[in-house]
């Protein structure tokens, strides 16, 4: 559906995105998830031709946007991070507007009906934009994105500023637009990729530096996979028993103790699982193990770990 | 080009710049009419329409200074910028709908004109190449407007910057009476908005001051779209 490939954005001196490749097929929703000022907004901004990127193509069914802008664009709705609303019109005024604009060619009046019952804002369809409090706002900036029925719709942050409840609603939207489009969701929460997206994309001081579904993230970092063991034997001669296990990244001991035992917390090295070459090690140094139990890696901790690794590396 | 023009127009109307610009316009139009002809009692507009080419550059950047100035401050140019429309279309929509409202009040302001005839002779070509005149220069005067507002994000800056290039647009044609260097003279007198205005308003029906006028009004709409076109590679 849509090809990004090598795409690098310089403001000035300043290197905002740097060699950006990835590709979104039909029907996917993709959560591009990064911390403050790693270049979402301005991948997004590309991707939408609101912003020319210093190399680098972007195609969308194999149209490239730099030679063929117009059906590019037709091809997908925006919703930048601050919604773009006129406050001086109503509710249907504006989206009519957004109709006109885009050259849309359906029936107006029933296209605009089911988006607006899509959206749950036909109640306040004759309100003016300005008056209406944060989170209806958000879903008319979603309705506008919807506004002749795009196959791409990229969403920049879409649940910033809004209230738990209205996050929720968000997310379930965004669940239902899955159904008939794909979906492009940028953000810096966490809980929102796990939430509606399938894969994530992970960009940091503008690289991606991970692309993986999102279950599978944390395997990418070397201590994601954890497992809480419980030993018995003395704690050090534990900690450098299972440290000397080559599989094994690191060994923390919590304090905490089960019976006789005392409580590891062991991390296999680069993903790999480490249990068995834990319980032959145990089972040749005469140390029972009387409890072992996965930890797994929250993907909070998977994507500090990763940017922190980028930022390193850099 | 068409939904913009449209919302432009609408905008004008839901805040009270249209209506403080049609008001101060049929205030300002009705005293400098009935002074300069009524109280006159001549039917010669030839004053008339010179202190209303002095009061555009006040008035018409009141039309203008929120162009897109505002749409900067309140981040609303993504709903174009990423809508299947040509900067052109965004930048002649927004100009045409400053245009059309200006041009509806000047039309309004001359039917005080049907009653010239009581005090005298009318002459139509004067009257009407006065009129043209009025309509090619605030033409210009919009779009320097435009393009200024697309400098701006405060409203008020792009209020007072396009007052003071109007005014020095203005300004050149009288510096050049006081210039003897000749090759300078003629620049200034080229630019000056006033030595163009002069051949109209005495009838002449001018082309090269209609081709001064619209070249400068798409020049000014051009440097628009370069503006935004520049923006986008920044």
């Amino acid at each position: 559906m849509i090809q990004v490939s090598h795409l690098t954005k310089y403001y000035g001196p300043n290197r905002a995105l740097d060699d950006v490749s990835f590709s979104i097929g039909e029907g996917e929703v993709v959560g591009l998830l990064g911390p403050n000022g790693a270049g979402k907004s301005t991948a997004m901004n590309i991707l939408t031709g609101c912003l020319c990127a210093t190399s680098g193509e972007v195609t969308v069914d194999g149209l490239s946007l730099s030679d063929d802008p117009t059906e590019v664009k037709r091809r997908i709705g925006y919703l930048p991070e601050v919604p773009p609303l006129y406050p001086d019109m109503t509710v249907i005024e504006f989206l009519r507007f957004v109709y006109e604009l885009k050259r849309c060619r359906f029936d107006r009046e029933a296209h605009l009906r089911e988006i607006c019952d899509l959206l749950r804002i036909t109640d306040v369809r004759h309100r003016l934009v300005g008056h209406l409090s944060k989170g209806y706002r958000q879903r008319v900036g979603v309705a506008q994105a919807l506004v002749g029925d795009p196959r791409l719709i990229i969403l920049d942050e879409p649940t910033a500023g809004l209230d738990p409840k209205q996050i929720i609603e968000v997310r379930q939207l965004i669940r239902t637009l899955a159904r008939r489009h794909t979906v492009l969701l940028s953000t810096h929460i966490l809980g929102e990729v796990t939430a509606v997206c399938g894969r994530v994309l992970i960009i940091n001081r503008g690289k991606v530096i991970a692309d993986r579904p999102t279950d599978a993230l944390d395997r990418l970092v070397e201590d994601s996979l954890r497992y809480r063991y419980a030993v018995v034997g003395p704690e050090k001669d534990v900690t450098a028993l299972l440290s000397a296990v080559p599989e094994v990244a690191r060994v923390t001991p919590t304090g905490e103790s089960d019976g006789e035992a005392s409580v590891y917390v062991v991390s296999g090295r680069g993903g790999v699982d480490c249990r068995k070459a834990v319980y032959y090690a145990c089972a040749k140094a005469g140390r029972p193990i009387l409890s072992a139990a996965p930890l797994g890696g929250d993907l909070e901790s998977v994507f500090v770990q990763l940017v922190d690794r980028d930022d390193e590396q850099a | 080009m068409k939904a913009i023009y449209r919302r432009e127009l609408h905008a004008y109307f839901s805040s009270p710049v249209g209506y403080v610009f049609a008001a101060v316009w049929f205030l300002l139009s009705g005293a400098v009419f009935s002074l300069t002809t009524l109280f006159a009692m001549t039917s010669s507009v030839t004053s008339y329409f010179t202190y209303m080419l002095l009061a555009m550059t006040v008035l018409l950047p009141l039309l203008t200074m929120k162009t897109f100035s505002e749409e900067r401050r309140q981040k609303t140019e993504q709903i174009w910028q990423s809508a299947p429309v040509s900067l052109w279309g965004v930048v002649t929509g927004k100009f045409l709908a400053a245009m059309t409202l200006f041009a509806g009040c000047v039309c309004v302001s001359s039917l005080a004109f049907l009653i010239l005839p009581l005090y005298g002779k009318v002459k139509a070509g004067i009257l009407f190449g006065n009129l043209l005149a009025l309509l090619l220069a605030g033409a210009t005067f919009l779009a320097v407007g435009t393009f200024v507002s697309s400098l701006c994000v405060n409203q008020l800056a792009s209020a007072v910057v396009t007052v003071a290039v109007l005014l020095a647009f203005l300004g050149v044609g009288l510096l050049s009476s006081f210039v003897s260097f000749y090759p300078l003279r003629f620049v200034l007198n080229a630019l000056s908005v006033f030595s163009r205005f002069s051949g109209f308003s005495q009838g002449v029906f001018d082309p090269a001051a209609l081709v001064y006028d619209l070249s400068l009004t798409a020049i000014f709409l051009f440097l628009t779209v370069r503006v935004y076109d520049r923006r986008r590679l920044r």
